[in-house]
């Protein structure tokens, strides 16, 4: 048993841990969270070691360069979202300790996910995650909040059953768990009753689904997004898609042999094109700045869907590379939105009204995220979405990104629309709008890695490429 | 650092040193990025005048890896800038512009002064980048760099249904463009070259269908742009409700990134389509010349009349292209091509004449005028003209290009080349009548106190004027360097 595999996880937990025990002892709670932000050096410091290892812990965790990609991309998305949430916890002063120590316990619960290789693995990391969110997802105790905590809970535990049931219908069709024997079951033509193959498949897909806000299980987005702590909103957005996605690349690629008799490119294309059509749709229509961030992301998970259903390595890297430039991008817009909303104390769109002169930073920030979110130059979403969309066009799927750039090209709309509030329309009020140093640090950091990851696109993207190719067992 | 990167990217220092001044200070905001764009145009000449003609073929070439994905299937950026025949007369023709329209601005902008030049200075980098891109990324990259600078000018500082048209124009463009980057993907990974080099793509092999979805694919972006008949619906708004100075650049280059992609793209990757579909086009340009010049006829705001011109002078490029393309000659392309400089000076012109009535009578309906050339005979000289320029009277600009275009596409086709030149007569119904209208008949008592442009007005006017006059007295001065940039497409054509 190699320890230092399981180091990085273990190490984010005893920092959990750690930042509850003292919040029992320290006055001072920024303390706590620049606690929690320096101790990410330690798993980070993990994470580096064994960048270059191939192996698996016990057969349940793997390490390898892909998993390793995820982990230091999770406490990346750690730091920023801990950064931004600092002057937000305000608002519960008497839970702070508990707060980030449910952020970190979240992070541990991706960072597992990225790793795992087996199924009973891969349902503990995913519920070690959400359960960390449900109760995140309250905090505010308004009524819009513990409504949010109480439905993601409900629907959660719902799609976190029937993962479960596909994940025992394969566990019964081949006696196995881990992902490496199951590919060898699966393979065998003993194994290839179709039938119940599909219904597997389709529970596992419908319970990751859920986790990414797929059309048609993206209920809960909505409604969770609007009511939770914008920076738990922030998280829930790029880190539980992204770890999400992590261990659904794994599963696809590892578990399912190359001779599986369905075809699961066919299923990714429909809800990839579901998803992205509904999510722009929908987002064109609302008035309030998180919900409609919470329909972009439903729409933004559409075109990684699509990435999935390019059954190559230039499509598994493409997602990676996605995923990545998504979620520097979608933190900035939403750390930008806490700072913002959290002075003028609203979250509907006309309240950003004339902001580029209340607060001009903040404004430039929010509106190169937002163009990086639309897939425009020069900004790191646009590199993500020419490559995601080269490597459908490698594989003949030419006719669905033709429908994902019409879809992109509608949602410049809605983006668009926060840029027209903040620039074009006068504001009802003069008054300057200014943030704590941590929230605007978080901002800054976003934007400019928006922009570095458009310069250097070239040594992300070969990372992303490095990372696909070494997805292992 | 090569020439052309500098030339390239000084808007962008010139922007982020605006960013650094200190807050308040309009005037210095104005005089630096007068001195920023002045010192972008003496390069952009420098370009143009040492650029050997008689050698030909891309020149100044720039050329580092981007992106380098080894592997298979790869993925290759190049940064690669270059300029050849077709590009130099309009890199130095956006240079040009963009330093008159600080200038045009001067007294017109008196809002969020040090925003609207930085937008300025970003969206001249977004469109000489298109001029100068060999990389189909690249060209793509710039393409789309312009959509929010010039979302925003529009929206800002615009007038009438400013957020509308803003809106409108960004989502024509970035509608045609999508269609562009699956095209664009599609050559990259039909090719057995893994790049995005505009010639080694020209020199690909592809299925004939194929090759068609994509001619029609990219076709489209370049159709809104120019814009031609039935895409042409964001033009009116988007150049009637943008600033002064942002119409000028509108008209004056943002249409000739439509007319440039159908050169250096469609002509050089998609000689066979070009010459199959050439009959449609000719078409599309037909109804454009004529629908456009009779709608221009009915406008009762004198910028929506100016607005709705290009409509029309845009087809003329068209018909050049495709007229010349089927007849294998010289005379349409090279009109088209000199079409798109001197549409850009005059129509530019006119807008910056209409810009300076309307800052000080505060209004662009004709109606309202009446024999203002009393008042404003600087003004009136001037229009005169110009629009005697955009109806193509002999020894001004216009009158060469139109020429060569009904020349050229009179061979192949001949009654599109009637039906054409039936649209200068419309031309002149629209330019003779506005201006009869506007500076003469009895002085209406309304602008008894109005008086002539100031002298910073003037800089842009007569600077104009003057090009238009050399171009139209001395056309070789272009038409040779066009020449040398069409030389290798008509080859490819098989002329």
């Amino acid at each position: 048993m190699n320890f230092l595999f399981l180091a990085p996880e273990v190490s984010v937990i005893v920092l959990a841990l750690a930042v509850l025990l003292l919040d029992l002892v320290v006055r001072n709670k920024t303390a706590l969270a620049t606690i929690a932000l320096v101790g990410l050096v330690a798993p980070l410091g993990f994470t580096i070691a064994i960048w270059n290892q191939q192996g698996t812990f016990q057969e349940a965790l793997a390490v390898d360069p892909f998993s390793v990609f995820f982990k230091v991309f999770f406490l990346g998305i750690a730091a920023l979202g801990l950064l931004s949430a600092i002057e937000y916890s305000d608002r519960f002063p008497r839970y702070r300790g508990e707060f980030f120590a449910l952020i970190l316990s979240a992070v541990a619960g991706m960072m597992l996910l990225s790793s795992a290789t087996e199924l009973m693995t891969t349902y503990i990391s995913i519920e070690l995650m959400s359960i960390s969110f449900y109760a995140l997802a309250g905090f505010l105790k308004d009524q819009k909040s513990t409504e949010a905590s109480m439905k993601y809970l409900l629907l959660g535990a719902l799609s976190s059953a029937i993962l479960l049931y596909g994940m025992a219908l394969f566990y019964g069709l081949t006696g196995e768990t881990t992902y490496a024997a199951l590919a060898r079951e699966l393979g065998s033509p003993v194994s290839q009753d179709r039938a119940v193959l599909l219904l597997a498949l389709s529970l596992v897909i419908a319970g990751f689904g859920f986790k990414v806000s797929a059309v048609p299980f993206q209920m809960w987005t909505p409604d969770v997004y609007e009511g939770a702590p914008t920076p738990i909103t922030a998280l829930l957005s790029v880190g539980s898609k992204a770890a999400a996605f992590a261990a659904i690349l794994r599963f696809f690629w590892i578990a399912l042999p190359d001779t599986f008799p369905i075809d699961w490119s066919v299923l990714w294309v429909a809800l990839s094109i579901l998803t992205m059509t509904f999510g722009n749709i929908a987002a064109l229509v609302q008035s309030n700045i998180k919900r409609m961030l919470a329909y972009s992301s439903v729409a933004q998970a559409g075109y990684v869907l699509l990435g999935l259903a390019v059954q190559t390595e230039f499509g598994r890297s493409a997602v990676l590379f996605y995923l990545l430039a998504y979620a520097v991008t979608n933190l900035g817009a939403f750390a930008a939105v806490i700072a913002i909303s959290n002075r003028i104390d609203s979250d509907e769109i006309t309240a950003y009204n004339g902001m580029a002169k209340r607060a001009p930073f903040l404004a430039a920030a929010l509106t190169l995220c937002l163009i990086s979110l639309t897939g425009l130059p020069p900004a790191a979403g646009f590199f993500a979405k020419f490559y995601l969309f080269s490597a459908a066009v490698q594989v003949g799927l030419a006719w669905v990104v033709v429908i994902a750039v019409i879809n992109s090209a509608v949602s410049a709309y809605y983006y668009l629309r926060i840029v027209r509030a903040m620039y074009l329309l006068p504001a009802d009020q003069e008054t300057a709008v200014s943030a704590a140093p941590p929230t605007v640090a978080a901002v800054a950091l976003a934007s400019i890695g928006v922009i570095v990851m458009f310069l250097l696109a070239n040594p992300l993207i070969a990372l992303s490429d490095l990372a696909s190719r070494t997805l292992a067992p | 650092m090569g020439l052309l990167t500098v030339l390239l990217f000084l808007p962008v220092a010139g922007a982020i040193a605006l960013l650094l001044l200190p807050r308040g200070n309009d005037r210095l905001v104005r005089i630096v990025t007068a001195v920023v764009t002045g010192v972008d145009l003496v390069l952009a000449g420098i370009v143009f005048f040492t650029y050997n003609v008689s050698a030909g073929g891309i020149q100044f070439t720039e050329r580092l890896a981007w992106v380098r994905i080894p592997t298979t299937p790869q993925f290759n950026v190049d940064y690669y800038l270059g300029v050849d025949g077709l590009s130099t007369p309009l890199v130095l023709l956006t240079a040009f512009l963009s330093f008159l329209a600080v200038f045009i601005s001067w007294n017109a902008i008196d809002t969020r002064v040090r925003e609207y030049h930085i937008l300025l200075l970003l969206l001249q980098t977004g469109v000489l980048g298109v001029f100068m891109a060999l990389d189909f990324f690249l060209f793509f990259l710039f393409w789309e760099v312009e959509l929010i600078p010039m979302y925003l000018l529009i929206g800002i500082w615009g007038s009438g249904r400013r957020m509308y048209a803003a809106t409108k124009f960004l989502i024509y463009t970035l509608a045609g463009s999508a269609f562009m980057l699956v095209g664009i993907m599609l050559l990259y990974f039909n090719s057995t070259q893994a790049t995005f080099d505009m010639f080694a793509l020209a020199n690909q092999n592809y299925a004939v269908p194929l090759k068609t979805l994509m001619f029609f694919f990219i076709l489209t972006a370049f159709a809104v742009k120019l814009p031609v008949w039935p895409l042409h619906t964001w033009l009116p708004d988007a150049h009637g409700d943008a600033p002064t100075a942002i119409s000028v650049l509108l008209a004056g280059v943002l249409l000739k990134m439509g007319a440039y992609g159908i050169f250096r793209i469609l002509l050089m990757i998609f000689p066979d389509q070009m010459r199959t579909y050439a009959p449609l086009l000719v078409t599309i340009a037909v109804i454009s010349i004529i629908y456009g010049a009779l709608v221009t006829i009915m406008q009762p705001d004198m910028k929506r009349l100016v607005a709705y011109s290009s409509v029309s002078h845009m087809g003329y490029v068209l018909l050049g292209v495709a007229g010349g393309v089927t007849g294998l000659n010289m005379v349409g392309l090279n009109g088209a091509a000199l079409q798109m400089f001197t549409h850009g000076t005059i129509t530019g012109l006119l807008f910056a004449a209409v810009g300076v009535v309307y800052h000080k009578a505060h209004t662009r309906q004709i109606a309202d005028f009446g024999g203002i050339a009393a008042r404003m005979p600087v003004v009136a000289t001037v229009f005169l003209i110009a629009g005697l320029g955009s109806l193509g009277l002999p020894a001004l600009a216009g009158f060469v290009a139109e020429l060569l275009i009904f020349l050229g596409s009179y061979q192949a086709y001949a009654w599109a080349a009637v039906l054409g030149a039936f649209g200068v007569l419309l031309a002149t119904g629209y330019i003779m009548f506005m201006y009869r209208r506007v500076f003469f008949g009895p002085l209406n008592p309304r602008w008894a106190h109005l008086t002539d442009a100031d002298p910073v007005d003037m800089v842009p006017l007569f600077a104009l004027v003057a090009v238009i006059v050399l171009v139209g007295v001395y056309p070789t001065v272009l038409t040779r360097v066009f020449e040398s940039g069409l030389q290798p497409i008509l080859a490819r054509l098989g002329g």
